[in-house]
């Protein structure tokens, strides 16, 4: 009996032991695999921050590049001057100028992700409630666009959009107005504008939410005696939280800094964080100043994000 | 008591269905799921839908909870129709097969759910739901989301939750179906106790006849989208209506013959592949010299290796399989035209001195009374 028990003892070691060796093995793949991306993000994205960080604290000045050295070097003495200018980051709260931008920014690009979610979501319930070659087409159709450069499409609008644009003559022609409505060139315009651009980045993560959401789900609150309406928002809604995060953050993230849609559609007086941007690097080549302005933009965008990410921790526990 | 009120509803003259199935059709495209069933259920029922996959029975329930529409027919429910009556306006609860519990929600408010709906008072909704915990002993998990518990308390919390409306008809699909064996078992008899004690009108689907025996007052055998056979489980497996039914429930050995003697008290029958003829001691409605099928179930079979004292029902072959099942032991013999008949015998003793084996011939005989006749 003893005789017994001892090897299966023996038994369990052994497969302790390769289990454990086969757990190091996949460590290593997982480092492999994880380097590439990590070493892109740092190449080409975090290394870049800095530099911007740096040009950030720096003077401008008339130079190529434009701006003063952080760090001299006097040899002879053997004293290195570190130069750090604070100067920009209290002038973008000095003048309200940035400060409305960065307002103005959040505000479009917020009303922009609250629009795109209510069309976009109707748009992926729909697709998900569909099987076979009509999902296929209906989801190339929603890619299809991406197939157009965005500078083409942006400038597509300003034809519709424009004084005696397709819109207009059509409102005209029906005989709704007398005259053209000025939509170019108004804060409508980059609604539209950034909507209909991002509107594929909030459809695709709902709709692979929605695609996965039980039906059963659906037809047990039904039996329980919930209507139609009270089991989209106390069933599906909160189920299809993840994709409505996801596709919220993906269209309020790139929207906060657009440059093109707001240039070319808005107002002159429509301010926006990436416009102002713009404006310091190539028109006032004041690149401290525009860093800075960068950097704040960082930093206002990664603490919803940071924010959003642990309430997600808390909802799965 | 008089023979009057023990007598079950089904068999009493002129007694009111509960739910009253009419000549329902259900098709999707041109596959029809459902074909012209009729079916009565009667109050306090426990009635089970017995069948295999694409048999339609799955279809026909949710006939029932108001997720299908029909094609054509009609579904009464306590004598209201229910053709415009949307799910969620139905005195009906129905136990999803994946159980359905709602992932973001505590097991205490899956269990409140539908009271809420109905807005039952909050006090009388708490008092409701920890009765309910306390009667299916879910208190503990309460608190703890669906994907915190086993399978077996997710069934528990799924049935907690379905009867906590107290319907008037509780639709369970597959209750039972992703339990263990184990547990499977225990859980038939709770059901069965529930049911009783709560008094509401149960139907099950099921595609395991094991548990349909266990569970159901009548069984509906379904197959192609036709109800075959509505009885009692003991009739549905004792006398099989028909060849379908016969093979899907339990086990049976079918042999092909030709009556060759029809008498108001008994039929003989002549089966060439048998080897034998066949004597059956009632009669049955046939055509002279018509061609039947013999149905004997493998328990009903008595083997020996001396020849029985009987004329009739006596087959004679060789041993070519054993399995021991622990209770039983099943044996494949071989008759003499190449058919295989299957013998279940009861392993009533530890040791066997002169067990039967393989390749030993042996004589299997069963009663007059033991085999169906069938005719289609």
């Amino acid at each position: 009996m003893s005789k017994v028990t001892g090897t299966f003892w023996l038994g369990r070691y052994d497969t302790v032991k390769t289990r454990f060796s086969s757990l190091k093995k996949i460590r290593w793949g997982r480092y492999a695999v994880i380097s590439v991306p990590s070493l892109w993000l740092a190449l080409f994205f975090f290394i870049p921050f800095l530099v911007v960080f740096k040009i950030s604290l720096a003077e401008s000045a008339i130079a190529v590049p434009p701006y003063t050295d952080m760090f001299s070097w006097n040899i002879e003495e053997a004293i290195i001057d570190v130069k750090i200018k604070l100067g920009n980051y209290l002038y973008l709260f000095e003048d309200s100028f940035y400060l409305d931008a960065y307002l103005s920014s959040v505000k479009i690009a917020a009303v922009s992700t609250f629009f795109t979610l209510i069309i976009g979501f109707p748009m992926a319930y729909y697709i998900a409630s569909k099987t076979g070659s009509m999902r296929t087409l209906l989801l190339t159709l929603v890619i299809l666009p991406f197939w157009t450069s965005f500078l083409l499409r942006v400038y597509a609008w300003m034809g519709f959009l424009k004084k005696n644009g397709i819109v207009n003559e059509f409102l005209q022609g029906i005989g709704l107005i007398d005259q053209p409505i000025q939509m170019l060139q108004t804060d409508f315009a980059v609604y539209i504008g950034i909507v209909y651009t991002y509107l594929p980045f909030m459809i695709l993560p709902l709709y692979t939410t929605l695609e996965k959401l039980d039906g059963s789900l659906i037809e047990a609150a039904k039996d329980l005696g919930a209507g139609p309406i009270r089991t989209f928002f106390l069933i599906t809604l909160p189920m299809s939280m993840p994709g409505i995060l996801a596709g919220c953050l993906l269209v309020f993230i790139p929207a906060v800094g657009e440059f093109v849609i707001p240039a070319l559609l808005g107002a002159s007086d429509t301010l926006m964080i990436g416009r102002v941007l713009w404006d310091e690097f190539f028109q006032n080549r004041d690149w401290p100043m525009a860093s800075a302005v960068a950097t704040m933009m960082l930093l206002i965008l990664v603490v919803p994000i940071m924010f959003l990410r642990n309430g997600k921790k808390e909802g799965t526990e | 008591m008089t023979q009057e009120t023990t007598m079950p509803l089904w068999k009493q003259d002129g007694a009111k269905p509960f739910i009253q199935i009419k000549n329902v059709t259900k098709k999707f495209g041109e596959f029809t799921a459902v074909d012209n069933v009729s079916l009565d259920i009667y109050e306090n029922e426990l009635f089970c839908l017995l069948g295999g996959s694409g048999s339609g029975k799955s279809t026909l329930l949710r006939i029932l909870a108001g997720f299908e529409d029909l094609t054509s027919g009609q579904v009464l429910i306590d004598g209201v129709d229910m053709a415009n009556i949307e799910p969620w306006n139905r005195p009906i609860n129905m136990m999803f097969q994946s159980y359905a519990l709602f992932p973001h929600m505590t097991v205490a408010k899956n269990i409140a759910f539908g009271l809420k709906r109905d807005k039952v008072p909050k006090k009388e909704i708490n008092e409701r739901v920890d009765e309910m915990l306390t009667m299916m002993q879910i208190e503990a998990f309460a608190d703890r989301k669906p994907d915190q518990l086993s399978g077996g308390q997710r069934q528990r919390v799924a049935l907690a939750r379905s009867l906590i409306k107290r319907p008037k008809l509780l639709l369970l699909d597959e209750p039972l179906g992703a339990l263990d064996k184990k547990l499977r078992e225990e859980t038939q008899f709770e059901l069965v106790n529930i049911q009783d004690k709560l008094g509401v009108t149960f139907v099950v689907v099921t595609h395991d006849q094991e548990e349909a025996m266990t569970l159901a007052t009548r069984i509906g055998v379904m197959g192609n989208g036709v109800i075959t056979q509505v009885d009692e489980p003991r009739d549905v497996y004792e006398y099989p209506s028909s060849r379908f039914v016969a093979e899907f429930v339990g086990s049976i050995n079918l042999f092909e013959g030709r009556i060759y003697e029809d008498e108001v008290e008994h039929v003989k029958i002549k089966s060439k592949e048998a080897g034998c003829n066949f004597f059956v001691n009632h009669g049955i409605s046939c055509a002279p010299n018509q061609k039947v099928t013999v149905a004997v179930r493998p328990e009903k079979m008595k083997v020996t290796r001396r020849k029985p004292d009987q004329e009739y029902n006596c087959l004679h072959g060789q041993i070519i399989d054993i399995a021991y099942m622990g209770n039983l032991s099943i044996f494949r013999v071989k008759l003499e035209s190449g058919i295989i008949v299957r013998v279940t015998l009861p392993n009533l003793v530890r040791e066997n001195r002169n067990p039967l084996t393989w390749d030993d011939f042996v004589y299997l005989a069963w009663d007059d009374d033991s085999s169906v006749v069938l005719t289609s």
